[in-house]
């Protein structure tokens, strides 16, 4: 390291390793993780949005796991904490995981067809 | 890079290494593995997190999820229930000790919601063998702009303006220190770290460089930088191994990454950095004995003036300054001394470390801003008294403070109150007692240890502290003489008038503070040769209450030395001499008929 500037580049590149730990984050992503959801796929569901997240170098977003909450025929389920309130959406694949990432948490945009209500 | 969606943190501080953090953590490797977790959850071992009576300790992140007492079963437990299907593991979690609830993260429960972390802010949040995790939150971002927008004058004006005063015990203000060692002329000064943490029950230094060793080669360097020296020393006691590996792993990232070495991002400055382990004599914390101990001689005092900033260090100009005081550099040239001077009172600022010890629900390490009540601390943050008992003394500043009592309750943390009231803030060490505590005992037992680590150097101390000694054994073992207390008091005297340093000069007052707020108690003891908190053990007695007693032989099968006889269903008896006062009997009577008097 020769300069200010290796230490800032250096710090930006490791910045993730320690931003989980930090608290405050602005959008919280839960993925039902109970014996239901694991059989409906969860894992992989998970597994999604953390890559999504790690692709796009986002901050401020966190990925959190729930037990089950019910409604297992219609798991995974997935609920999505940030600004605009709670939205719980349902049958989420990997391919909506990282749509609800870039529509949802992205954009703003709540992706009214799979959300599920009771 | 590999982004993990959860971060679990063993917490490898030696407190928890002893409670067999290693057998846990492997656990949780092993069975995240056997998960197939492995590439989302990352384990990371870190520095003490401070509650070292509940270890081993593990926080979940991003939730922040505290567990304590974790085992390798609890934490295979936590991996298949927590990590894999998200239900916290509740017969883990914390309770609170008033309320008795479960507190689920770290962030609830009160120990660590009402502290202010400055310089314990890393410590228990990263890993302290990465330098990247350091460098992530703001590590060596302090070094340079130092050394890159500000000016010798500069650095050491803003360590004025700050008000930081010196953490290893006398408070003097560091800025001054630094400024009186950039007076003198060069080129060869010193920068010397005073890790010889020897009050007995503190461990905030120890904590600092086992969970965050940059942050002190960081200040260090900075200093060097300030003061114009190359060359700085950690000294540091050799019963911390933990700290001592830890810390050269630091020392030799920070060397290969160029932030230790010549010329420091791209300027001519130049520092670096070693290890002197010491053999752990007390006195080497002392200024002038750690010096000379450094230097290779025998760790003994000398007399100042000189100051070591004038001549310290092989004749040099040199700064010692404590592992506390160095953590709370780069935070104040990051934030400013404006920010740091608002935290505190009118003459302490910043915060302050306490290692928390004793009669209290909550031990371990807490750090709060300067100038909370010793109430807010021992019942707000540390959770109050365990058993229902009640508060009755607090010991400050380890074996060269005084104690506190019920009355000081009010009074506010920080250097110059305590010192008004014969104590002294010190390093941090609090010792919490409660009701069944004998201080002329707590003053015997610290006795004992300034009177075993004087260096024996100059008379008052070493023949003085242990004629006050043999007072105190004789008071507490029933043969205490009506003469005793004047003796302790002219002794004490003496003592803290005429000793060469520190450690002679303060050895007496845990007998003077206990004099003065506890003298019934010594009187007790001698004019009645009776214990009133039921300690002193040749000032006990055992007997069996004959309307209580209903003969069930317990006692006489638990007494170790056969010393009670009788017969079934008939009034046990207890003979004296066999009587070696241990009080099983006491603790097995089903009718409470054993008394201890």
């Amino acid at each position: 390291m020769k300069t200010v500037e290796d230490l800032r580049k250096l710090r930006e590149e490791v910045q993730q390793m320690t931003k989980l730990r930090d608290g405050g984050a602005e959008v919280k992503i839960v993925v039902g993780m109970g014996t239901c959801g694991i059989a409906a796929g969860a894992r992989e569901t998970l597994n999604a949005f953390v890559q999504e997240i790690a692709v796009k170098s986002l901050s401020g977003v966190v990925v959190t796991q729930a037990g089950c909450v019910g409604l297992c025929d219609r798991e995974p389920i997935v609920e999505v904490n940030a600004k605009d309130g709670r939205t719980i959406y349902a049958r989420v694949t990997p391919e909506k995981a990282r749509r609800i990432i870039s529509e949802h948490v992205q954009g703003g945009r709540v992706i009214e067809d799979w959300v599920t209500r009771n | 890079m590999n982004l993990y969606r959860a971060h679990v943190l063993v917490c490898a501080g030696a407190g928890c290494v002893s409670s067999g953090c290693q057998d846990t953590q492997n656990a949780l490797i092993d069975e995240i593995a056997k998960q197939g977790l492995d590439r989302e959850i990352k384990v990371i071992e870190t520095g003490c997190i401070g509650t070292c009576d509940l270890g081993p300790v593990i926080v979940v992140y991003p939730e922040g999820v505290f567990y304590r007492k974790v085992g390798a079963d609890g934490a295979r437990e936590i991996v298949k229930e927590h990590l894999l299907k998200g239900r916290v593991v509740n017969s883990l979690l914390y309770r609170n000790p008033l309320t008795s609830q479960l507190v689920q993260t770290y962030g609830e429960m009160e120990f660590f919601n009402r502290q202010l972390r400055v310089a314990l802010r890393n410590t228990g949040i990263i890993n302290p063998d990465v330098i990247e995790e350091y460098i992530a939150r703001d590590g060596y971002e302090a070094l340079a702009r130092v050394l890159t927008t500000m000016s010798r004058e500069d650095v050491i004006s803003t360590l004025k303006q700050s008000g930081l005063r010196g953490r290893g015990g006398a408070g003097f203000p560091t800025g001054l220190k630094w400024q009186f060692a950039y007076n003198e002329a060069g080129p060869v000064k010193y920068v010397v770290c005073n890790a010889d943490e020897g009050d007995p029950g503190a461990f905030m230094d120890r904590s600092i460089l086992e969970g965050d060793p940059h942050t002190v080669i960081e200040a260090m360097a900075i200093a060097g930088y300030a003061i114009g020296s190359e060359q700085g020393y950690v000294y540091v006691r050799a019963e911390y191994p933990l700290a001592v590996r830890r810390l050269q792993h630091a020392i030799n990232q920070a060397r290969s990454y160029g932030l230790l070495g010549q010329g420091i991002f791209g300027t001519s400055f130049t520092f670096d950095l070693d290890i002197r382990v010491g053999a752990g004599a007390f006195v080497c914390g002392e200024e002038t004995a750690l010096i000379a101990s450094i230097e290779g001689k025998r760790g003994e005092p000398r007399t100042r003036p000189p100051f070591p900033a004038v001549k310290g260090l092989w004749g040099k100009p040199t700064i010692v300054n404590n592992v506390e005081t160095f953590a709370n550099i780069c935070p104040i040239i990051i934030y400013g001394p404006e920010w740091y001077s608002r935290i505190g009172t009118e003459k302490s600022k910043g915060t302050k470390v306490f290692a928390v010890a004793g009669n209290i629900n909550n031990t371990g390490l807490v750090e709060v801003p300067m100038g909370m009540t010793l109430r807010q601390l021992i019942f707000d943050v540390c959770g109050g008294i365990p058993d229902g008992k009640e508060f009755k003394a607090a010991q400050t500043g380890g074996p060269s403070g005084g104690c506190l009592t019920k009355e000081h309750l009010d009074v506010t943390m920080e250097y110059d109150s305590l010192v008004e009231l014969g104590s002294m803030m010190g390093s941090g060490g609090l010792i919490v007692m409660d009701e069944n505590t004998c201080m002329v005992d707590i003053a015997r037992y610290f006795l004992d240890f300034t009177q075993d680590e004087s260096c024996g150097k100059c008379t008052p101390c070493r023949v003085g502290t242990k004629r006050m000694l043999e007072i105190l054994e004789r008071i507490t073992a029933g043969e205490g003489q009506d003469s005793d207390i004047d003796t302790l008091m002219a002794l004490a005297n003496n003592i803290r008038t005429t000793s060469l340093c520190g450690l002679g000069q303060s050895a007496p007052n845990p007998v003077l503070s206990t004099l003065k707020y506890f003298r019934a108690e010594y009187e007790a003891h001698i004019k009645e040769k009776r214990c009133p908190a039921g300690v002193c053990q040749s000032l006990l007695s055992y007997n069996i209450a004959g309307a209580k007693c209903r003969g069930c032989g317990l006692c006489a099968r638990v007494c170790p030395t056969s010393a009670i006889i009788g017969k079934p269903k008939e009034v046990y008896k207890i003979e004296r001499n066999k009587c070696v006062k241990c009080g099983a009997c006491v603790e097995k009577c089903p009718f409470g008929a054993v008394a201890r008097a």
